[in-house]
């Protein structure tokens, strides 16, 4: 059964699937969806409570957590909504112009 | 086992026979009574499908896609407006390759409204990506059916089906068919065993995700190349059908065309009328012989050409207008087949039929006259013409 991963912009049609079909789920993690951010959020950990309010309003799964933290942000899927930085009640996420990580 | 049947409720019969998971329902002339005779199989108990009423046939398309990408079987019936306002759906269920099999009793598309047969509804999703199969009676209507899934279902095809009959010609009269036992239906169709589907828990799937540029056409050329390993498909069930029914199936019918030198080509019920007159001309001595294409989706291109080749001229029979201002689908679709030929006949289309236009015997032997002339003289004069419609003489 053909994956997700090994299939890309240069894949011959003989090593996709029918329909397009994708046979595993949760595969939007392993594509680079970022690239057409053109504001990105910044992260500013020394301000941030871990209320993780920001989590479940990301619409993308940008932001991790683990062990009860809130990690930075995964760019690669960021779109730079700046629905977080709204959210975020410490002014921990600051929005900052242009696409790129600053 | 012979039955007295109309060609929707020998459709809904083998639908019956073939107990699908689940039906798409929504009525529309002429086609209503197929929905209506499965409701009363549901109701009886004597199918366990999945009976769901919807509010219009974009709808019923929308649940039988589900149900077959979740890994059920699933038919629906329809006509006319129903099928254009599938429109959207057909091209969704073709390009995520499921084979959904939906009958379709051809009528005419509005407007002016009308009810009554023509090709147009059909013709119109033409090139949506389904396999379509045309039947001239109630026993081809039936016939066509049980052929439809092992056809669209097979793994290196999954291609949906469209069984066509005309409307009240075929679908209202009732004719003396032969069916066939439950046990062989079943036998002959098998259980529907996708290798992935939705509900398989092992492995999630995703269906119809978003195709960027540069996955599209990829998808796209191996949805034509399963719609062109799809004749051969097509060939081999008709030859398995045959050993349990004795009725033989190909792309098309040749009706008297051995040593034929007129022809014509048509697609559904017309041809019986068409064959009675083939029959009459050949004993006033007239080269005569017919072609009714069974298989439109694929277009058996090749064999078309190769089976007109020793005619002299050709009338190409089209029950839908088409509006290219150049002939009808079917036409376009034989002279095609026919430019690589280097003998070639003449071809003329006539557009008949439309919104219920009779059409008779004596049509016929006028159409083989004009072909008669043609052959002689060598001249076609207008080639794309119309038949059946009142004019003022010119």
């Amino acid at each position: 059964m053909i994956k997700a991963k090994d299939i890309n912009e240069n894949s011959v049609l003989e090593d996709l699937t029918p329909g397009g079909e994708i046979y595993e789920p949760g595969t939007a993690r392993d594509f680079n969806t970022g690239t057409w951010r053109i504001d990105t959020p910044l992260f500013l950990a020394e301000a941030c409570k871990h209320c993780m309010l920001c989590v479940p309003f990301c619409p993308d799964s940008a932001i991790p957590v683990k062990d009860g933290k809130r990690l930075d942000f995964i760019y690669m899927h960021c779109k730079g909504c700046g629905i977080c930085e709204k959210v975020c009640p410490f002014q921990a996420i600051e929005m900052t112009m242009g696409g790129e990580v600053k | 086992m012979s039955k007295c049947f109309s060609g929707n409720e020998a459709v809904a019969y083998a639908m019956k026979q073939i107990n699908p998971d689940v039906m798409g329902a929504f009525p529309i002339t002429p086609s209503t009574e197929i929905p209506e005779y499965f409701a009363e199989y549901v109701a009886n108990g004597e199918v366990n499908t999945e009976y769901v009423t919807v509010e219009s046939e974009h709808s019923s398309m929308s649940v039988c896609i589900a149900a077959q990408a979740a890994g059920a079987r699933a038919v629906s019936a329809t006509s006319s407006c129903g099928l254009a306002l599938m429109y959207e759906l057909l091209y969704i269920a073709a390009s995520c390759r499921l084979p959904v099999t939906l009958a379709c009793v051809n009528r005419a598309l509005s407007g002016p409204i009308n009810i009554n047969n023509d090709h147009s509804d059909s013709m119109g999703a033409r090139d949506s990506g389904w396999i379509q199969i045309y039947a001239e009676n109630n026993q081809e209507a039936y016939d066509n059916f049980i052929m439809a899934m092992p056809i669209g279902e097979c793994s290196s095809i999954r291609l949906p089906v469209m069984t066509c009959m005309d409307g009240f010609i075929t679908s209202h009269a009732v004719e003396n068919i032969e069916l066939l036992e439950t046990d062989a239906v079943r036998n002959f169709v098998g259980e529907y065993n996708p290798e992935n589907y939705l509900l398989k828990k092992e492995n999630p799937l995703a269906v119809g995700p978003y195709d960027i540029s540069s996955y599209y056409m990829e998808h796209k050329v191996m949805q034509a190349e399963a719609m062109k390993a799809s004749k051969s498909r097509i060939i081999q069930v008709a030859n398995e059908f045959e050993k349990i029914s004795g009725r033989k199936y190909g792309l098309f019918e040749e009706y008297r065309m051995d040593d034929a030198e007129l022809a014509l080509v048509l697609i559904g019920s017309s041809a019986g009328t068409a064959k009675a007159a083939v029959d009459k001309l050949r004993e006033d001595g007239v080269k005569a012989g017919l072609i009714k294409i069974r298989v439109f989706r694929p277009f058996p291109g090749e064999e078309l050409a190769q089976a007109l080749s020793k005619t002299k001229a050709v009338a190409v029979m089209d029950k839908a207008e088409g509006f290219s201002a150049n002939g009808g689908p079917l036409f376009a679709e034989t002279r095609s087949a026919l430019y690589d030929q280097k003998e070639r006949p003449y071809l003329i289309n006539i557009v008949y039929g439309l919104g219920g236009r009779d059409f008779k015997t004596d049509d016929v032997e006028k159409i083989f006259r004009r072909l008669a002339d043609i052959k002689e003289t060598g001249q076609t004069g207008p080639i794309y013409t119309h038949l059946g419609q009142r004019e003022r003489r010119k």
